[in-house]
């Protein structure tokens, strides 16, 4: 399968920054409710602040979230689990800071899913943060604090310990349905990244 | 049991732009300082959000969303979308957004002291067919002015976002136009040190798609993560 016109030279296509203006592209997917009547699982909501190394506000960042619903199934064909697909949730989410940097999602409590064919991975959700600035997506991920499983998750023991924290929400002690969860680009308490 | 998960490739390294790049200054205090942690592809990550079913608001053709026809020469941009291997990847979503002719998005954040355009919004979006085809109607973008350094202007681009088959593959990215003498100079650009790889950003210029008396055509295949070889298990 070749190409026959085109951009000079054939291989993989990289990243560029989503710059200053990405709303205008963006804004009609921005979905920061994932929940619909039905849904099976527990509402929560996710909220925080994306911060930069002068821990001033991160006025344009745009975050999108990728999940499993509560049975830890992802809407998705290579998800060959034999769990129930959940409809009217495909785990989508994409939202933009506001002028103090802070962002809110609600949504299902994932379920856990898959590390290896022995093993589960705690409850967490996938995701991929875009500004002005970067010229490539950082992305990470969203564990919950309270959840017993994150012991056992293979992905968080190959965080250093001292780092783990800053992947983990925390319940907000009065409603612990409410999640707090900032992203630190850069200092001392630098959110974790990932490649993969 | 459940089937092999199939991962896909890493980039060399040197291709996918770094975080920190100085000279493009907005990145010196929003990239992280810390290596990123290295992990493996889990079903989290070889999964991903798909569209195909979705109502999409916005069309193909940004030249159409107007009273009237809008201000600057028009283009047809096509092409195919891919995986390394070649591979046609149907049904993905694009999204593309620009600035007018005049170098102004219809954005308030852009102060650029140039004219909006009231029949041009500079938005698009497509699913792509069988073949992993898609093409946009839309008008040149022109060059703006920013405040990275001294007289900085940016190359003219159209930003393109895709979601391909996985939370892996997402892209976002920019297409140039070729012979624009900008684009040595960009730091946006030169933050992808491998010269293929930024070449590669640039479309080309393309009879088959020029309409007769209407507008010239450029083509942009965009390639996305292709899969390793051999499906492996997912172990540490």
């Amino acid at each position: 399968m070749t190409r026959a016109t085109g951009n000079e030279g054939f291989g993989l296509i990289v990243s560029q920054t989503v710059g200053p203006f990405f709303q205008i592209g963006f804004a009609d997917l921005y979905q920061n409710d994932l929940t619909a009547p039905g849904l099976k699982g527990k509402v929560i909501t996710i909220g925080g602040r994306v911060l930069d190394a002068d821990r001033s506000p991160v006025p344009d960042a745009v975050i999108e979230i990728w999940q499993a619903n509560s049975f830890g199934k992802y809407a998705h064909p290579e998800d060959a689990q034999d769990k129930p697909l959940d409809p009217g949730f495909n785990g989508f989410g994409r939202w933009a800071t506001d002028a103090n940097g802070t962002f809110t999602f609600r949504t299902i409590k994932p379920g856990p899913v898959p590390f290896n064919a022995e093993t589960s991975q705690a409850p967490h959700i996938n995701v991929s943060i875009f500004m002005r600035g970067l010229l490539d997506r950082l992305v990470t991920r969203v564990y919950f604090l309270d959840d017993e499983r994150n012991d056992a998750d293979a992905i968080l023991k190959m965080v250093e310990p001292e780092r783990r924290s800053t992947l983990l929400a925390q319940p907000d002690l009065a409603n612990p349905d409410r999640y707090v969860w900032n992203v630190v680009l850069q200092g001392p308490d630098e959110t974790v990244f990932f490649d993969f | 049991m459940l089937p092999p998960l199939r991962p896909y490739r890493k980039p060399a390294p040197g291709v996918q732009p770094a975080h920190l790049h100085p000279d493009y200054v907005g990145s010196i205090k929003r990239a992280p300082s810390r290596a990123l942690v290295q992990i493996p592809q889990t079903l989290s990550e070889i999964t991903g959000p798909r569209f195909e079913s979705r109502q999409l608001k916005l069309g193909a053709d940004l030249t159409a969303q107007g009273q009237a026809a809008p201000i600057g020469q028009k283009i047809v941009v096509s092409g195919r979308v891919l995986d390394e291997d070649g591979k046609p990847l149907r049904s993905t979503l694009l999204e593309i957004w620009q600035a007018n002719a005049a170098g102004r998005y219809r954005h308030p954040v852009d102060q650029h002291d140039a004219p909006l355009d009231p029949n041009f919004i500079g938005k698009g979006q497509l699913i792509t067919d069988d073949e992993g085809r898609y093409q946009f109607t839309t008008i040149k973008p022109g060059a703006y002015p920013w405040r990275n350094h001294p007289n900085a202007w940016r190359p003219a681009h159209i930003h393109f976002s895709l979601f391909g088959p996985a939370f892996a593959t997402r892209l976002v990215t920019q297409m140039y136009f070729p012979g624009d003498p900008l684009m040595p100079f960009d730091p946006i650009m030169n933050g992808i040190r491998d010269e293929g790889a930024r070449r590669r950003l640039i479309s080309s210029f393309d009879w088959r798609t020029t309409i007769p008396e209407q507008a010239l055509g450029f083509a942009f295949d965009i390639v996305l993560r292709g899969r390793l070889e051999t499906p492996m298990e997912n172990r540490p």
